[in-house]
């Protein structure tokens, strides 16, 4: 049978346009003259030029790229420790609710631990008087509490698949405990490690509501900037901003692909190379 | 009653009492051991009877719950694993994915006390021992199973420990790579004079490999001896229906004296002639063992023969070099003869066939009397 599966292809295109229509209608508008989003002015990249001028915009920007790289590397480091207690210490007092409690921010809804990390701040500053203001601070710590949840996830789900024994070897040979871990586990789970860092760091650069919650005047993260503009109607700026995004966005994804192929191919290769060898 | 070998003089290893309790269940239950220096030691049953865990608590990855482990005559039971003389060789070869053969064998030697040339020496040393110095840069990824099995042994032998512990060395092989292994690792142990604790659930394994059985059942010793002991020496029916295959059947001492033992059989419609038997008396119910290869089977009834019985071949297996017989007595009792063909011939020239009457004829010096 050789009839093409016309339903299939359909739902496929219908899929894509969903998807990517919207993304293709900003950076088409992205390069409008006309100060008005809905009307095409002709072909301009004047927004950029005023993108850069525009000093909120870039402020905002490298506030929330220091929010998310430093609440990232933390919770990269928190969430690495959490996930390794769970997977390698098998019989602990209270596992199953330490980790249901580590878990639990993944179904919390945001707005709830938005407004719960907000309480706790006001709470602090009363008593022990910190933090005094809210910003980069208060956001870094929110982000933290939220994002490490994803790393524990990831880390513990890699260990659970990670044969033990190459741990007790390393015991076995002479290592300590300490030695171990940065001989041994952390250079294993590395792949690990770089997707939880990187998934912590998305989540904190697009954040809103938590952001929203624990941030403070003098404070604005782009995704907080973005949306008070927008709430204005939205300018050409905006499009010309949401399509740099898109792009970095891009370049990253499409760059790690090739690397993760192409080390998938080599190590293919290796292992029929070994196989050939062996027969 | 557990086995226990403790009257040996100093050994190296000196297993004492040793429990291990998983909440309810005894994996391990009062077992003691002594092994000597230079032995090749295998530990020996089916899954789950505690040998692995017997491994680990060698190695240190497990706590017992009581007895105690001496090796060297230092008490080691609480030690942690690396500060134990004592190296592992892990079932799934657990070599370390990122690191070349050469790293991972060089691994265990950057907590010594030498000199970086000294190093190179062992590394170079030890791969040439399995052979794999070719292969000093790959990763484990791009080497064979055969060549992984090498390096983790070269790995846990490079720091040259008192005693090496294999977990299922051979488990992961091939047939006819396992039997050439085989040979390579006694060989290598018999090189380094290293103390070897070999775990393994193939009785052939251990039998070829260790100059010692340990014989485990839920955790339990049940006899400790060389090959031949536990194969014609069984010390309960455990162990003689583990080792080999056996013929087993009730019977009653009638008589027990300096020459010989004489027990009734109902089974066999007779009286069975043994060796004599100090630990035996009149009236004891007692199990009559007898291997296939021990019974002679005939179409006439043999002369002069202690233990004689008849019965119709129920069935027939030719496997070339011998034949086996299993022989129907009139009262239902199957008895498995295992039979040499020394002599080519057709198959309308065999001995006997199917439902055709036989005769089958032992040694009293075959008939193993069991009391457990």
């Amino acid at each position: 049978m050789n009839r093409r599966p016309v339903f299939l292809i359909t739902c496929l295109c219908f899929g894509f346009a969903f998807f990517y229509i919207p993304i293709l209608s900003i950076i088409v508008f992205s390069f409008n003259k006309s100060r008005l989003v809905s009307v095409w002015g002709g072909f301009s990249t004047q927004w950029y030029g005023k993108l850069f001028e525009n000093d909120q915009i870039i402020e905002a920007a490298k506030l929330s790229l220091s929010i998310a790289l430093v609440s990232a590397t933390i919770a990269t480091i928190l969430g690495t420790m959490a996930g390794i207690a769970l997977a390698r210490f098998k019989r602990f007092r209270g596992r199953t609710l330490f980790s249901g409690l580590v878990t639990a921010p993944l179904i919390m809804p945001e707005i709830i631990t938005g407004i719960s990390s907000l309480m706790l701040f006001i709470l602090m500053a009363d008593w022990i008087g910190w933090p005094g203001e809210r910003g980069f601070t208060t956001v870094t710590i929110a982000h933290i509490t939220f994002s490490m949840t994803y790393v524990t996830t990831i880390i513990h789900a890699r260990l659970s698949s990670t044969d033990i024994s190459i741990e007790e070897a390393a015991l076995d040979l002479g290592s300590r405990p300490w030695q171990v871990l940065t001989d041994i586990t952390l250079p294993v789970i590395a792949p690990a490690l770089l997707s939880g860092w990187l998934l912590a760091f998305t989540i904190s650069i697009d954040d809103v509501v938590i952001t929203n919650f624990t941030t403070g005047p003098g404070a604005t993260t782009l995704p907080i900037l973005i949306w008070s503009k927008v709430k204005l109607g939205v300018t050409p700026d905006i499009n010309a901003l949401a399509t740099m995004i898109i792009l970095i966005v891009g370049v990253l994804v499409v760059t790690a692909g090739i690397i993760m192929h192409r080390a998938e191919a080599r190590r293919e290769r290796d292992i029929q190379m070994a196989i050939n060898a062996n027969t | 009653m557990h086995a226990s070998d403790l009257q040996r003089p100093d050994p190296l290893i000196r297993i004492e009492h040793l429990t291990k309790q998983f909440g309810d269940f005894t994996a391990v239950d009062n077992v003691s051991i002594g092994i000597e220096k230079g032995e090749l030691f295998a530990l020996l049953g089916g899954s789950g009877c505690g040998k692995t865990t017997l491994l680990r608590m060698l190695a240190g990855f497990e706590t017992p719950s009581a007895g105690r482990i001496f090796i060297d005559g230092k008490d080691v039971t609480n030690s942690p694993p690396y500060e134990r003389p004592v190296n592992m060789m892990f079932q799934s070869y657990a070599l370390f994915p990122h690191m070349s053969v050469e790293k991972n064998v060089a691994y265990g030697l950057k907590h010594e006390n030498m000199t970086d040339a000294q190093r190179r020496d062992r590394v170079r040393e030890m791969l040439d021992l399995v052979q794999l110095t070719p292969l000093a840069g790959r990763k484990p990824h791009q080497i064979s199973g055969g060549q992984r099995q090498r390096v983790a042994l070269a790995r846990a032998l490079a720091k040259q420990p008192k005693v090496l512990l294999l977990d299922e060395p051979l488990a992961a092989l091939d047939k006819k790579l396992r039997e050439h292994t085989q040979f390579e690792i006694a060989n290598i142990q018999y090189k380094t004079g290293i103390t070897f604790v070999v775990v393994t659930h193939d009785q052939e394994e251990a039998m070829t490999l260790a100059s010692r059985i340990a014989v485990m059942d839920k955790g339990i010793v049940r006899q400790i001896g060389s090959a031949t002991d536990v194969y014609e020496y069984p010390n309960s029916r455990f162990v003689a229906g583990f080792i080999g295959s056996i013929t087993m059947f009730e019977g009653v001492v009638t008589e027990s004296n300096k020459t010989h033992t004489l027990v009734e059989a109902p089974q066999t419609g007779g009286i069975i002639r043994a060796r004599a038997d100090q630990r035996l008396s009149p009236n004891q119910k007692v199990t009559i063992a007898v291997r296939p290869e021990k019974i002679a089977l005939s179409r006439e009834r043999p002369e002069n023969e202690a233990n004689v019985l008849s019965g119709i071949v129920q069935d027939l297996g030719y496997f070339g070099k011998d034949s086996l017989y299993r022989v129907k007595l009139p009262s239902g009792l199957v008895l498995s003869v295992n039979s040499v063909n020394s002599r080519r011939a057709g198959e309308n020239e065999r001995i006997a066939q199917w439902e055709d009457q036989v005769w089958l004829s032992f040694d009293p010096s075959s008939v193993i009397l069991l009391t457990e």
